[in-house]
């Protein structure tokens, strides 16, 4: 009976995820345990609770608002990874067609004072673009899709501070608030806020990018469409010699990579949750974390929906570390180390199942 | 007193989902023997095996070596044991070089340096010793499967294995590489070697073995002595009734011009030279042409060059007088081209599909498996999957939703025909289609291949096995060296005749 559960796929992809959490949190706490032992075990569980550090009820509402704002565009960057991957496509460019995103919705509500929908379309096509040229560069070049897509990503960071530079405050590195500047833009919140104790973040972005997770999974599960992308992704040659155009499949799925990625970039800062600092030396950590996430998430849509909230969750419980104890890239270090090991998720999967093939063997029964 | 038995597998059980693939099955291999494992395809063969190998734990059933009982956990327990195997579908890895996969995971070394020179100067003793021909530098996806073949052969005489599995060995070599391999086994045996070898080919089996055991659905059927018994009692005792093993048919009445090639130039993925030059050809309405040859003299091209897996350099290809010449894959598909694939893990399958999905690679999107929207007509495929399935006796675990993978390599085969010949094609071109399929289904395909030609379809075929080139074409066209260089009428002509043009020892002058 026991066995019979352990085999399940959906079981063994939710069993893995859990024990890469688990694990990561163990590494991390022995790391924390290095640096300073008295805060260490403060520090894990402050991330581990995040939002629930606050007393009152309407404070937690609040912050975990927050981290739903913050868990769309991630989940946005995960799907984009899992999209392509599905066709044997790494997608490590997901971090730049996140950021031309933010820079073309940004540019827009700033500069020509677009409303939003017109800038979100913008952000979707930026993405769409970047993932263009990676998917083109790989049909007919050969170039290696990860290989152009990191050097997109620099493209694609240094050319938005040069771009966003047009719309910045005078005195500071960032781009104008959105509020003041570009109100017409924000995302419409649908009432959602009001739910998160008036949390003006929360609003189209979460339902839309579940909205996108469920239509990458019929995509991929019920249309000819799928049939095709997973074709080529399992077996190229076998999709070209039945005619598939696998040229085509390859680059259109960049491009949807793209647009997913840069409708992400659209949904967080079309919130005006941050605003873009034109300094950035480092490409943002949402679009490389939506590989972590697309892993954890058992290279599911749907639950990636589940592994991007939970890596935000751990993410923005990083900020909760005793910064008096640990230097203040305490935060940052930790989660990225969980999200290391929740890139793990293949591996825990395998040995799961050499050990169920291996007591099935010892105890020579069947099913 | 001397045990007889290097080996001895007894009631052996192993089940699959779905399936019992060994059912309490005993094989017992004598030292120094050559002994046979003959069944029709998915009969458990591979399974069997696999077993023996390590790759899969029996439910049930113990293994003797030497008569002591031993556990076999995985390969490497397998070669502890000095138990080696020649896998059907070969286990090399591509882009390293021969010698490099015949040391893979025993590789010599002192402190942790590879000592390769004494590496090669072992193996090519060996490949001296038992003429086993290969290039130690050569990488494994540049050389053909025959030295492929040798070089898995290689490997087990490099870990001095004893006891010698060779999974189908045969089904991808040419007649030559054939009567060589057949004189290696004889050699191994000869020095002690005890050699476990399955194939479906029955000629083989009595040139080589001297006693063969049975499969049928996963039962043990017996074994004989090969000196006592005869190639209709083995397919008897194989398939359960006599099989016809001549390819009955009437005159074929050759119709209009389906396929015609003009000046076919192709260039070679291997080589500076083209690999097919200059080739004309044309196959009617009503007729099979078959292209007979040794493998690696351009037919592999030629067909790519046809169905538009490689582009042709230059030249002109009609079908059904459309130029299809530069035509993308799916147009020759709808315009009526089928295609049975050579390699069918390459190019035939999804092995991670289930079978159903792989059955309608080339029509999933007629509106009968594709909605307007865009969307899979799930049901629909299962039901015409189901009806193939049915049809051609594809035998599998789960049925249409068994992933392609685990299914056996016959069975396999049969899949990828069925979905090629249902699509009623006007011109089916077929590259070795019986390659693995025993007796049985090769009768069954021949027949279906000759009901294409009488429903006035063209078949062109490309074969190298001698005896479906003389059985079953209307017409014979021998290529060597990249061109066409010999027309034959299968009644007039006769193996040697065709051997030597195949060879390059004569060549006519051909006109399409
Ligand atoms: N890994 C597996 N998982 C599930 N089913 C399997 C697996 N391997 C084999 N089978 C099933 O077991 C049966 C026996 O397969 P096997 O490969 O042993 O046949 P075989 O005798 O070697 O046939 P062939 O002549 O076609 O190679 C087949 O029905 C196949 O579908
Ligand atoms: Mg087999």
């Amino acid at each position: 009976m026991k066995k019979n559960l352990l085999k399940n796929n959906i079981v063994q992809s939710l069993l893995t995820s859990l024990i890469c959490i688990i694990l990561g949190m163990i590494v991390g706490f022995i790391v924390l345990l290095f640096i300073n032992p008295a805060g260490a075990a403060e520090a894990i569980i402050s991330i581990a609770k995040n939002f629930f550090c606050y007393n009152s009820t309407n404070m937690q509402l609040k912050y975990l608002g927050n981290t739903l704002a913050k868990t769309a565009p991630l989940l946005m960057c995960s799907l984009s990874v899992l999209f392509s991957y599905k066709v044997g496509l790494f997608n490590i460019g997901v971090a730049g067609q996140y950021v031309v995103g933010a820079c073309a919705c940004l540019y827009a509500a700033l500069a020509w004072h677009l409303s939003w929908l017109p800038c979100m379309l913008l952000a979707i096509l930026a993405g769409a673009v970047f993932g263009a040229i990676s998917g083109a560069l790989k049909a007919y070049f050969n170039v290696n899709e990860v290989i152009s897509g990191i050097m997109l990503n620099w493209i694609g960071l240094y050319g938005t501070n040069m771009i966003l530079s047009n719309v910045k405050e005078a005195a500071s590195p960032y781009t104008y608030q959105l509020s003041a500047a570009g109100e017409q833009a924000i995302l419409p919140t649908l009432g959602l806020g009001a739910l998160f104790n008036n949390n003006q973040y929360v609003g189209l972005a979460l339902p839309l990018s579940i909205i996108c997770a469920i239509a990458i999974w019929v995509i991929l599960e019920k249309t000819r469409f799928g049939y095709e992308l997973k074709a080529t992704g399992y077996n190229k040659n076998a999709a070209k010699y039945s005619g598939m155009a696998e040229k085509r499949n390859m680059i259109l799925t960049l491009i949807i990579g793209g647009a997913l990625a840069g409708l992400g970039g659209s949904l967080l800062y079309q919130t005006g949750y941050e605003q873009w600092q034109c300094t950035h030396s480092s490409l943002p950590a949402m679009g490389f974390n939506g590989i972590a996430a697309a892993f954890l998430g058992g290279l599911s849509p749907i639950g990636t929906i589940f592994a991007s909230f939970f890596i935000q969750h751990i993410t923005a419980g990083g900020t909760y570390v005793d910064k008096t104890m640990y230097c203040s890239q305490i935060s940052d270090l930790i989660s990225a180390i969980i999200v290391y090991l929740c890139g793990f998720v293949g591996f825990f999967k395998y040995a799961i199942n050499t050990h169920i093939a291996k007591r099935e063997a010892r105890k020579g029964g069947n099913e | 007193m001397e045990q007889p038995y290097a080996i001895e597998m007894l009631n052996i059980t192993k089940k699959f989902p779905g399936i019992v693939a060994n059912d309490n099955i005993t094989l017992q291999l004598k030292k120094g023997e050559i002994h046979a494992l003959l069944g029709e395809n998915g009969a458990g063969k591979s399974t069997l095996m696999s077993v023996l190998f390590g790759l899969y734990q029996p439910e049930e059933g113990t293994i003797k070596k030497d008569g002591q009982v031993v556990k076999i956990e995985n390969p490497n327990d397998a070669n502890d044991l000095g138990i080696g195997m020649v896998h059907q579908h070969f286990k090399l890895v591509e882009c390293f070089t021969v010698l490099d996969n015949i040391i893979l995971g025993v590789e010599p070394n002192q402190f942790g340096f590879l000592k390769k020179a004494e590496a090669r100067k072992k193996v090519l003793e060996l490949s001296e010793r038992y003429g086993l021909r290969i290039d130690p530098d050569a990488k494994i996806e540049d050389i053909t499967v025959g030295m492929q073949q040798r070089t898995e052969i290689l490997k087990m005489l490099y870990r001095d294995n004893e006891i010698l599995i060779f999974d189908e060995p045969t089904a991808v070599l040419t007649p030559q590489e054939i009567n060589e391999l057949m004189q290696i086994m004889r050699n191994l045996a000869a020095e002690g070697k005890s050699i476990l070898f399955i194939s479906h080919k029955l000629a083989e089996i009595m040139a080589v073995a001297d006693r063969c055991s049975v499969l049928r659905k996963g039962k043990y059927i017996g074994t004989v002595n090969i000196a006592d018994t005869s190639i209709p009692e083995l397919s008897a005792m194989m398939v359960g009734r006599n099989v016809n093993f001549h390819v009955e048919k009437k005159e074929a009445k050759p119709g209009e011009v389906i396929l015609s090639v003009e000046n076919l130039t192709v260039a070679s993925d291997v080589h500076k030279n083209n690999a097919v030059k200059n080739v004309s050809l044309k196959v009617h309405a009503g007729e099979i042409v078959c292209i007979a040859g040794i493998d690696g003299n351009g037919q592999t091209e030629l067909v790519y060059a046809l169905t538009g897996l490689k582009p042709a350099i230059s030249g002109k290809i009609t079908l059904h007088g459309q130029d299809i010449t530069n035509a993308s894959i799916r147009k020759r598909n709808v315009l009526g081209m089928s295609h049975i694939p050579e390699d069918r893990h390459k190019h035939g399958l999804v092995l991670d599909y289930s079978l159903e999905n792989n059955l309608v690679l080339k029509r999933y999107f007629e509106p009968e498996f594709t909605n307007k929207a865009g969307m899979l007509r799930q049901n629909n495929i299962r039901a015409y999957s189901e009806k193939l399935i049915e049809q051609y006796d594809v035998r599998s675990g789960q049925g249409p939703a068994t992933i392609a993978r685990s299914m056996s390599g016959g069975n396999q085969q049969k899949a990828i025909i069925a979905r090629e010949i249902d699509t009623n094609p006007e011109l089916l071109i077929a590259v070795q289609p019986t390659r693995g399929l025993d007796v049985g289904a090769i009768e069954y395909i021949h027949k279906q291949l000759v009901a294409q030609r009488d429903a006035g379809k063209a078949v062109l075929m490309v074969s190298l096995e001698l005896d479906e080139v003389m059985d079953v074409p209307d017409r014979i066209l021998v290529m060597h060296d990249g061109e066409i260089v010999g027309e034959f009428d299968p009644k007039k002509t006769t193996e040697e005749e065709l051997g030597l043009y195949m060879a390059g020892a004569k060549k006519d002058q051909v006109k399409a």
